[in-house]
């Protein structure tokens, strides 16, 4: 990275040599021991995207494998091991960590006014862990790859003879880095904000990552600690799922869905967050009641802790369980539901200035949508019954859960990319990656609510022939989304050394980030700002006297 | 004095010294929580299996060391209550007095160590080892196998927090020896003494399920 500063600029504003936390210092060891909340961003956007890449290549190994019934080039067991491999890589290395270490480290402190996060040396420990907890994933994955799923259901996770081990100590180091960066963020949250940056004048990717923070916080000790008992199983005969010792394997499904329920909305509010920046930015319009978002994004982290059951419907729950945990995974849907009429009613009569990253948002918009009503139909229990451990629930998770999370992380990419490089991206270009992306995905995904729906049972090598078709459309949707992303990548590095100069605030956002030159300089503001308004404030809403309006 | 030592203590991101602090005090009571939830994974085990099997959870209980399971609660909780009068001496001034304080703190955690370790040795003679490992003749039964897998799960977990709570307070001892803890700037010693009365209090609720709740 240390080249970008260094690298031949075209002629504009950034070649008068403004010093920003790029080009203040360049060498190696100036990255890699930073405590630049920026530089931290960066370097954890290297580190998801890697990821991005290793966990999609899993991915689209195992479509290319499912064209034909029969199996095509792989075994079972390297099958298995792909889609654990996958599961694993993708929700710890990429959607978990995505969006709160790389654009919530980048702008949380320059959207409150703040120098750096409150702990900036933990911070940059918290991407060495995060290092750490990678290598150790990745070497078990050579060593010789878990193929239990990314839920490590025991008895079958503490008997196989695969590498089980190291990926579950990877995932609990992975869950320190978390729950440092968590930390970190909830403590800037309250302590870090500047003059007049009151709650209420909070921009809503703040509320997001603080909410999110909290999750984190209260939900990853709980799955690190199961993870290390079925690990000490594995390793040592800790025996605590295990019947033949007193044990109960049902209790480790409880404890770890008492994380990995909650996870989802530790990868879907700051998506959130993000939708919500672009929207009002792009509507050029106030947001459409903040209040109410606040209270569905704090109400989507509290009600999201109390809905862990509902993965285990067919598991011998009691009537009345179900019937709670069936209630309360509805009762997400409102919140969820809250936001998006917001969203759709900010867009309404604003003056819309179509751009990728709005793309971007439509295919949030349509993917969340649905992925959230078959959601809502899988809260039912006797639709549930149906459909447990087929295709439909994979497409429903990968309609909200991964959709949701890559829309948002690749609109965040391209409404940020001026703020964090200064430079643009080329417009057509991104414009046709995100129609292959967004179609891909609907083309790949869709497909799978048919699939389950008809009976096709999840993380199955080889199936009966009726379902080959679906199979194959399927598989040709992750291509797209394959291509679209290679392209993705390949403009935007490109654009950091070609792309025209930004300016300070090239969308003419209201929101306190580009208050700051972009790219920011080292310290982020020359004198600490003071507020005196809310971050969408376009226009002020009729009779409003203060300014203050948040919509 | 005191105006010279802050500005040097004071990080750059900071704008004064009471922010610092804040959101020092506010960064460890998260940890804090973070923590409890660790441990409240393993309590809601405990919950969970102390429904399944009443009576045996009952006779496992009865054949823990209840003596030496007192002496140990009586010792971290002196241990704590040196770290706060450390504190205290600090805020009078009177450093060799917090030094010695911490000193005796750390070393009672040490004490702790020691009789857990006897604790377990005395289990090991019985045959009372964890999950598979299990061959106690006196208690057979699943029921007193898992009391024991958690009582080692989560005295074991316990443990290593004491192991780290010592280090720390010896580290503070050696701060606070070289001055680099005074009455103007405290907060590693406060933050310290918050973490090691969260281990205490751990103690407190282990205490009574694996050695009263007989």
């Amino acid at each position: 990275m240390a080249t970008i500063a260094t690298a031949p600029r075209p002629p504009g504003p950034l070649a008068a040599g403004r010093a920003n936390y790029l080009n203040v210092e360049t060498t190696v060891r100036s990255w890699l021991g930073t405590t630049d909340h920026k530089r931290i961003s960066i370097l954890f956007l290297l580190g998801t995207t890697a990821s991005l890449a290793i966990g999609g290549s899993f991915a689209l190994a195992m479509r290319l494998e499912l064209l034909t019934p029969e199996p095509l080039f792989m075994d079972s067991l390297t099958y298995n091991r792909l889609f654990t491999l996958h599961g694993v890589v993708m929700v710890w290395l990429f959607m978990i960590p995505a969006i709160p270490t790389v654009f919530g480290n980048f702008l949380l402190p320059l959207m409150i006014g703040a120098r750096d996060v409150a702990f900036p040396r933990l911070n940059l420990a918290s991407f060495y862990v995060y290092l750490a907890g990678a290598a150790v994933v990745f070497g078990g994955m050579l060593a010789s790859g878990a193929d239990t799923g990314w839920t490590f259901y025991p008895p079958y996770s503490t008997t196989t003879p695969t590498a089980v081990v190291p990926v579950l100590l990877g995932v609990f180091i992975l869950g320190i880095s978390s729950t440092m960066t968590g930390i970190n963020f909830i403590v800037t949250t309250h302590t870090m904000r500047t003059v007049g940056m009151h709650w209420s004048r909070l921009p809503l990717f703040v509320w997001t990552v603080y909410a999110t923070s909290i999750i984190i916080v209260l939900a990853t000790p709980v799955l690190g600690i199961t993870v290390l008992l079925v690990a000490a199983d594995h390793a040592l005969g800790l025996g605590m799922f295990d019947p033949a010792h007193g044990g109960d394997p049902i209790l480790f499904q409880h404890l770890f869905w008492f994380y990995s329920h909650p996870a989802v909305y530790i990868m879907i509010l700051p998506a959130m967050g993000v939708i919500t920046e672009s929207v009002a930015t792009f509507a050029r319009k106030n947001l459409f009641s903040y209040g109410a978002m606040v209270v569905a994004t704090l109400g989507i982290a509290f009600i999201g802790f109390l809905t862990w059951g509902h993965h285990m419907f067919t598991a011998g729950m009691s009537t009345f369980d179900v019937a709670a945990f069936g209630a309360l995974s509805m009762f997400v849907a409102i919140f969820s539901a809250i936001k998006v009429f917001n969203w759709v009613a900010t867009l309404y009569g604003g003056a819309i200035a179509v751009s990728v990253p709005l793309l971007y948002v439509f295919g949030f918009l349509f993917l969340f949508s649905v992925g959230g009503m078959t959601g809502v139909a899988q809260a039912s229990t006797s639709l549930d019954v149906h459909w447990h451990d087929t295709y439909f629930v994979v497409a429903h998770f990968h309609f909200i859960m991964v959709g949701g999370t890559m829309m948002a992380f690749l609109a965040a990419l391209h409404y940020w990319f001026p703020k964090m490089f200064g430079r643009r991206y080329p417009e057509r270009w991104a414009v046709a990656a995100t129609m292959l992306v967004i179609g891909g995905f609907i083309l790949t995904f869709s497909p799978q609510f048919w699939l389950g729906n008809a009976g096709m049972p999840r993380r199955y090598h080889t199936y009966p022939a009726e379902y080959q078709a679906l199979h194959v459309i399927s598989t040709a949707g992750s291509w797209a989304i394959a291509g679209g992303l290679v392209m993705t990548l390949v403009y935007l590095v490109v654009s950091l050394w070609r792309g025209r100069p930004a300016g300070a605030n090239p969308w003419g956002s209201a929101s306190f980030e580009w208050l700051t030159p972009s790219p920011p300089p080292r310290e982020n503001y020359a004198t600490p700002p003071r507020i005196d308004r809310g971050p969408y404030d376009y226009m002020p809403p009729p009779g409003a006297e203060d300014g203050a309006g948040h919509g | 004095m005191a105006s010279a030592g802050q500005a040097t203590r004071l990080e750059p991101h900071f704008q004064d010294l009471a922010k610092q602090t804040h959101a020092a005090r506010l960064g460890m009571w998260v940890f804090i929580g973070s923590e409890a939830l660790l441990f409240s994974a393993l309590f809601a085990l405990y919950a969970a299996y102390r429904v399944a099997y009443p009576g045996a959870f009952e006779d496992a209980a009865g054949h823990t060391n209840l003596a030496l399971g007192t002496i140990m609660t009586a010792v971290l909780l002196t241990s704590s209550f040196l770290v706060a009068m450390s504190l205290g001496r600090i805020r009078r001034r009177l450093a060799r007095d917090a030094v010695l304080f911490l000193a005796g703190a750390a070393v009672l955690g040490a004490t702790f160590l020691v009789l857990k370790g006897m604790e377990y040795a005395e289990h090991f003679r019985d045959g009372i080892y964890p999950g598979v490992w299990y061959r106690a003749s006196a208690l057979p039964g699943q029921g007193a196998n898992i009391f024991f897998t958690l009582y080692y799960a989560m005295t074991g977990l316990h443990a290593l927090h004491v192991l780290g709570g010592v280090l720390l307070l010896a580290w503070l001892a050696w701060l606070v020896r070289r001055g680099r803890i005074d009455d103007a700037y405290h907060t590693p010693l406060e933050l310290g003494g918050m973490y090691w009365h969260f281990v205490d209090v751990v103690w407190v609720f282990l205490w009574p399920l694996f050695y009263l709740l007989r």
